[in-house]
């Protein structure tokens, strides 16, 4: 087990983050949060040539041959910037899902030709039942509607759970294809309601097989996000510090009152522990380890509350200002929010949790 | 010299030497210190082999499978956990050579007498007077809240050598002999029944300057290293998963499933979670120092410590319903070691309370993280000037 970054991690920290400074700084964010483009995609190409959307895929399968500890990495910095591009949905969520299912696609979205969206709702959770709102008819056209999907307006490439079970490729552009993008709470990452009447699809794989890949799609992708969640609660804190530093009321740095440093401080305590959770967890998933399931719940359990809890912290201790549209402290709020219930809330993945180590409640549980 | 091969090497000289089965327990315990496997990362001739820290693990490891003795940690844990480093960091060198081994062997139990009726958190403001007398410091003064000064044969003692000084500076660092004449120690009852404290009454102590620790008005920046060793002391601990609290929790939980409540089970869950995050940024913060890398993170262990011991124990005693209702002994007794988990959860929650109290309160320690982590602006003070002008 390492809870540590390597000196390689901290490397593609350095460049990720040196790439966000320039090209994603909060006006940028603001400013897009309106507009009908909602994804950067001038920002994802730049991430694209240096190789982030490849890290986890092994080299003979067109990718980096890293691992999911880099691309937990990549998702902290993402995090810190509430950066708008598809790398939850292409990246993490599509790519794993294509990765177990030995697909030739997945060297596309490794390499960022293509970017892919995974056709579940934002809110399933690792160990929940195969999605199967879709149907493949007799002559293998799909049909049906998959609610909340996350990045799903800036995929050419759905990966769509069907009922069998089975998983498809379905070209965004394919006959019969609706994405309809919905008002997101987090608008830095929105999501779309996806239907499919009558669309043709390739199988790509079906059985255990599918099962096993939506599964560890789900599995990897929370235990990711609690990087995310990470690095969002992390550039909170610094925000705030810095603003109670500089901020003075009653002739004072706001920041010397101790109801302020005492709150701060437990934070700190909070994000401290919350990390060692969130290695622990892309570390199990990279290992494979028998115990990566504890370590994903674990992860999700105490990172999501801790990123919600930052963002808030952020948002009142900045006062009106905190509250202000310019002020990107709402681009976090929103973000943290959103994660608490993406890829299952906190209480589901306690629930889980609980019947992984034993602590059974005398209620079945969904493991 | 410190690889982990040599380090085997030397254990298994040391038991090929000194066969547990057969050697007198202290005996075993003298040569494991002179053989340098003591600590390992202390100097050689001081119990160590001036060899990374982290295989003292390995050595534990080797001479608990031989089944040799220990050393009692729980009996001697401030000798170990405070005085020790304090000693090896200020220490003469006859310091080192007369006080290091019979500490850690157990020979001689050391207690703290840093707190004081008026003077606990402010520490600095102490009030108990060394006065030079010749070739010895005469000390006059009460200590409050000593714990194990009734089975201790030293003692680390904090005393004001100059009151003219602003606080923090006069201030002088000393060993005392609980067996010389004028030191009075009293059993002080705490919330548990027992009486694990004391107070210490000194009254013209005399302490030759021999024993002095560190300069004369350095005593605070010598203070300093033993309460940051205390606060590792009472955090720090490797553990297993479900070690500690928890996992007397969770076997509760698992043999009794007519205790289980929904509500009881969705907080006994997160309290194991946070018990695990813990454990883990426990194991976190050991890969950083063996890295070389120690972060600040070490000063929030027993801030979190003292929370989640609190929160656990409080959750046992509602989990464990009519056998909630009752204590496990409330005779005063004065123990002889410190056992966070022992006993019956009664004990548990109470003895739990004092986790955020002692070794700096909860309270302090946010302060210090606040301003020592975050570099926040401290309060404005009004205590700067000498101490005997002081308000209190
Ligand atoms: C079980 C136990 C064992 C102990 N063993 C020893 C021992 O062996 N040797 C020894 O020397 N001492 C020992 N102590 C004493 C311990 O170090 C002190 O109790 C502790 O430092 C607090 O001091 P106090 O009791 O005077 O409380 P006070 O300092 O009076 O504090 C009272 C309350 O005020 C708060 N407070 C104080 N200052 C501030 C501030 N600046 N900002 C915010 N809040 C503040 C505190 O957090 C606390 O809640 C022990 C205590 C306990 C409970």
């Amino acid at each position: 087990m390492n809870l540590l970054y390597s000196e390689i991690e901290e490397d593609l920290r350095a460049s990720v983050r040196a790439v966000l400074t320039d090209h994603c700084p909060p006006s940028a964010v603001l400013a897009r949060l309106e507009s009908d483009s909602p994804c950067d995609m001038d920002l994802w190409r730049i991430l694209v040539e240096l190789g982030v959307t490849g890290l986890h895929v092994p080299e003979d399968r067109g990718g980096q041959g890293a691992s999911l500890r880099e691309t937990a990495v990549v998702m902290e910095e993402l995090g810190r910037f509430v950066a708008p591009v598809p790398f939850l949905g292409s990246t993490v969520l599509a790519t794993t899902a294509l990765l177990a299912c030995d697909s030739d696609l997945v060297g596309s979205l490794a390499s960022g030709t293509t970017t892919g969206a995974l056709a579940v709702p934002l809110t399933a959770a690792p160990g929940s039942p195969f999605p199967a709102t879709v149907s493949a008819s007799a002559d293998g056209l799909l049909t049906g509607r998959v609610t909340s999907v996350v990045d799903a307006r800036a995929a050419s490439l759905l990966v769509v759970p069907v009922a069998g079970p089975a998983l498809y490729a379905v070209r965004a552009d394919a006959p019969g294809v609706t994405v309809t993008e919905v008002v997101s709470l987090d608008m830095t990452r929105r999501i779309a309601d996806v239907s499919l009447a009558s669309t043709p699809g390739v199988v790509i794989a079906s059985g255990d097989q599918a099962t096993a890949a939506v599964e560890a799609a789900l599995r990897a992708g929370a235990g990711l996000l609690a990087s995310e969640q990470v690095g969002i609660a992390e550039t909170c804190l610094e925000q705030t510090v810095r603003h109670v530093k500089d901020r003075h009321q009653f002739g004072r740095a706001i920041g010397s009152f101790q109801a302020i440093k005492h709150r701060l401080a437990d934070l700190w305590l909070e994000l401290v522990c919350a990390r060692a959770t969130a290695r622990h967890a892309a570390d199990a998933l990279t290992r494979q380890a028998d115990d990566a399931d504890v370590a994903v719940a674990l992860a999700q359990s105490e990172c999501a509350d801790l990123a919600v809890h930052a963002a808030e912290e952020a948002v009142q201790l900045h006062g009106g200002i905190g509250m202000t549209w310019e002020h990107p402290a709402h681009l976090s709020l929103k973000r943290a929010k959103v994660n608490q219930l993406a890829l299952g809330t906190p209480g589901e993945h306690r629930m889980t949790l609980g019947h992984m180590v034993h602590l059974l409640m005398d209620i079945p549980s969904r493991r | 010299m410190t690889h982990s091969g040599h380090i085997r090497d030397r254990v298994r000289e040391l038991l090929a030497a000194h066969d547990p089965g057969s050697t007198d327990r202290l005996e075993f315990l003298r040569a494991r210190f002179d053989a340098g496997l003591a600590w390992v990362h202390y100097p050689v001739g001081l119990g160590g082999l001036a060899a990374p820290r982290e295989l003292q693990q390995v050595v534990d490891a080797e001479l608990d499978e031989a089944g040799a003795p220990d050393n009692d940690p729980l009996r001697i844990g401030i000798g170990l956990g405070m005085a020790a480093p304090t000693i090896l960091t200020y220490g003469t060198e006859e310091q080192k050579s007369r006080f290091l081994r019979p500490l850690w062997t157990g020979e001689e139990v050391w207690c703290q007498l840093f707190s004081e009726p008026g003077a606990g958190s402010d520490l600095a403001a102490l009030g108990t007077r060394a006065v030079r007398d010749g070739d010895d410091w005469v000390v006059t003064g009460q200590k409050v809240w000593t714990s194990s000064a009734h089975t201790a044969r030293w003692a680390i003692l904090l005393a004001r050598t100059d009151p003219d000084l602003p606080k923090h500076q006069g201030i002088t660092y000393f060993v005392c002999d609980m067996t010389a004449p004028g030191v009075e120690v009293r059993p002080l009852r705490q919330i548990t029944g027992e009486a694990e404290f004391n107070e210490v009454f000194l009254t013209d102590v005399r302490i030759p300057d021999a024993h002095r620790l560190g300069a004369v008005g350095e005593g605070w920046k010598v203070a300093r290293t033993t309460l940051m060793n205390e606060r590792v002391a009472i955090g720090g601990a490797a553990i297993p998963r479900e070690g500690g609290m928890i996992g007397i929790v969770a076997d509760t939980w698992r043999q009794h499933p007519e205790l289980r409540t929904p509500e009881l089970h969705a907080r006994l869950v997160k309290l194991w979670a946070r018990a695990e995050a813990l454990r883990l940024t426990g194991v976190r913060l050991r890969q950083q120092l063996a890295a070389g890398a120690p972060g600040p993170e070490g000063s929030g262990m027993k801030l979190a410590f003292a929370r989640l011991a609190q929160d656990i124990s409080g959750f046992e005693v509602e989990l464990m319903g009519e056998a909630g209702l009752r204590y496990d002994d409330w005779t005063l007794c004065r123990p002889d070691q410190v056992d966070f988990t022992g006993r019956g959860p009664g004990y548990r929650y109470l003895r739990a309370k004092g986790n955020s109290i002692e070794g700096g309160t909860s309270e302090i320690l946010r302060n210090i993280i606040a301003e020592r982590v975050l570099g926040l602006p401290s309060e404005p003070r009004s205590d700067t000037g000498p101490w005997k002008d002081l308000p209190r």
